[in-house]
């Protein structure tokens, strides 16, 4: 479904992915794993056309869309909730859930959807008129990923959901993610330092150093393998 | 309390001559954080197009309140189209460079504006005939107001309402208000950031330009260099009600109006332009964010 071939994104001169490649199958949870100032935010904003590679290609479905514009590739089906949520802080929680459905014109659709988001996240539904900047860290995650969902996306992109977390509400965001990728078969690319639970959640895994991808195998493999047991799980 | 009256009527106006100006400055700085020096000079062409239009429509042996109306519109429009490319070739190449790099490119696109206008046009006052007829008004505000001024008093409500209505509950709207919180993320949920930053431009524009044709028309006169005090005059009157906020822009302008009118109809009509700057210094040393500004970095 998603396809990086060889790409190399830079900052300025500083080069931050040093030809990466990597495939997502859709229906797949994918993971990248790795520390701090790997790479793995920039391969999420190379995908979606933020920070566009200087070569190499990614293509979305056979397409190729690294020169296409972070409007156009949202309009294709990628979504994404991006490192620290991004709530639009004044807006309120319905007006935030708005603008993740800001491309679609199927009035009813989307309010079936934001009811759907409500089932999901009752917390979201009794702060529906409070500004967004004014809820927790969790709250403010789980309205990030509805956020997200509200596109309706076939693929979506998560950063790092569990960063700055009680546990108990990181444990619940993972469920979501694991019922989303099961009942809507969205095909999900989980970015995470908490490697331990993503290799948990997803199917696949590929760790990354240096803007290199170094390793990529399945996750129970991964989760086994000494040396991402070492580097990244502390153990 | 007739000179009372005179003095509020006054300042009225002059406040709702800088909200029509301050609100574009505003809007502007509340989507791309850049002070647009340049607007005062779409308001002066805005004026300067009107004249124009006026001029060859008498010529025609027109003379008609139509004529006024026509004269606003294609300024408008023509403004608007300044407006959309000074963005386009001055602001969008620099676009994530330094903040100052966009700033002087502003200063430097407004003094380029009025010079080509003082070439154009000389520096000479041009009469600019008010075609909007004059009522004789009832008992209290009879001989103190103009009907212009009653013009503009309706201009600007109806420019305040449509805006709050554009950005309440249009498309348009959202987005703008998405690109003014956080430009990346509107991004990343499908806003055509350019598209809303050429939007704002336009309309910013159209709105001043319609300030320049009434104003004009109620002053009488005009050359290139009124677009210069009339938008150092919106500017601070934007800063006052927090720049980026649009209530706080129309505040600011009656804030700063009122408060020209009855300072030198009271005290002195010698500092009436210094005081728009004491104003100025005054709100930056007590509050930077304005009346209705949020701290920092938040507008719309
Ligand atoms: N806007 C930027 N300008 C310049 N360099 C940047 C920018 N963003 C990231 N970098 C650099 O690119 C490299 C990769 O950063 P990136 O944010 O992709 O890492 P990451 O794996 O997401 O890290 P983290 O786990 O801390 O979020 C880092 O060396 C970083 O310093
Ligand atoms: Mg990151």
């Amino acid at each position: 479904m998603l396809e990086l071939l060889d790409i190399n994104t830079f900052y300025g001169n500083i080069q931050a992915l040093k030809g990466v490649s990597l495939e997502i199958a859709e229906g797949e949870i994918v993971t990248l794993i790795g520390a701090n100032g790997a790479g793995k935010t920039t391969t999420l904003m190379s995908i979606c056309g933020a920070v566009p590679p200087r070569s190499g290609e990614i293509k979305f479905e056979g397409r190729a869309i690294s020169d296409m514009r972070p409007n156009e590739i949202v309009a294709l089906g990628i979504s994404q909730v991006p490192e620290g949520r991004r709530i639009f802080p004044y807006l309120s929680v319905a007006e935030n859930l708005d603008m993740g459905a800001f491309l679609r014109d199927d009035r009813e659709g989307v309010k079936k959807d934001v009811e759907y988001i409500y089932g999901l996240f009752p917390i979201l539904a009794e702060r529906r008129h409070q500004a967004g900047g004014t809820l927790s860290g969790g709250e403010q995650q789980m309205l990030a990923i509805s956020r997200a969902l509200m596109a309706r996306p076939r693929m979506l992109l998560l950063d790092e959901p569990s960063l700055g977390l009680a546990p108990l509400v990181v444990k619940r965001i993972f469920e979501i993610i694991r019922k989303i990728n099961a009942e809507n078969k969205t095909t999900i690319f989980l970015v995470e330092q908490n490697a331990n639970l993503a290799l948990k959640v997803a199917h696949r895994g590929y760790v990354m150093e240096n803007g290199r991808i170094i390793m990529s195998d399945r996750a129970d493999q991964l989760l086994t393998n000494e040396d991402v047991r070492k580097a990244y799980l502390g153990i | 309390m007739d000179y009372f009256l005179e003095l509020f009527l006054g300042g009225l106006t002059r406040g709702s001559i800088y909200a029509l100006i301050a609100l574009g400055y505003t809007m502007v700085y509340g989507i791309i954080e850049l002070i647009n020096f340049a607007h005062g000079e779409i308001y002066m062409i805005g004026a300067f197009t009107g004249l124009i239009v006026i001029s060859v429509l008498t010529l025609l042996g027109w003379n008609t309140v139509a004529v006024i109306v026509i004269a606003a519109l294609v300024a408008m429009i023509y403004s608007a189209a300044y407006g959309y490319t000074i963005e386009k070739i001055a602001y969008k190449p620099l676009r994530g460079s330094q903040r100052l790099s966009a700033l002087i490119s502003a200063i430097g696109m407004s003094l380029f504006l009025q010079n080509y206008v003082l070439l154009a046009q000389t520096s000479n006052f041009l009469p600019y005939p008010n075609l909007i007829p004059e009522f004789t008004f009832v008992k209290p505000i009879e001989h103190i107001v103009r009907s212009t001024e009653i013009v503009i008093y309706i201009a600007t409500a109806l420019v305040m309402v449509g805006l709050t209505v554009l950005i309440k509950f249009t498309r348009m709207g959202k987005a703008m208000r998405a690109v003014a919180q956080d430009r990346d993320m509107a991004m990343l949920v499908g806003v055509d950031v350019n598209r809303v930053i050429s939007f704002t431009f336009i309309i910013g524009s159209s709105i001043a330009a319609l300030g320049g044709v009434l104003v004009a028309s109620h002053i009488g006169q005009v050359n290139y260099y009124v677009g210069f005090i009339a938008g150092i005059k919106a500017f601070v009157a934007a800063v006052l009600g927090g720049i980026g906020s649009m209530p706080g822009a129309v505040l600011g302008s009656l804030v700063l109006g009122w408060t020209e009118s009855f300072f030198t109809g009271y005290i002195s009509s010698d500092y009436e332009d210094v005081f728009a700057f004491i104003f100025l210094v005054l709100i930056l040393i007590f509050r930077p964010a304005g009346i209705l500004g949020r701290s920092q970095t938040d507008k719309v």
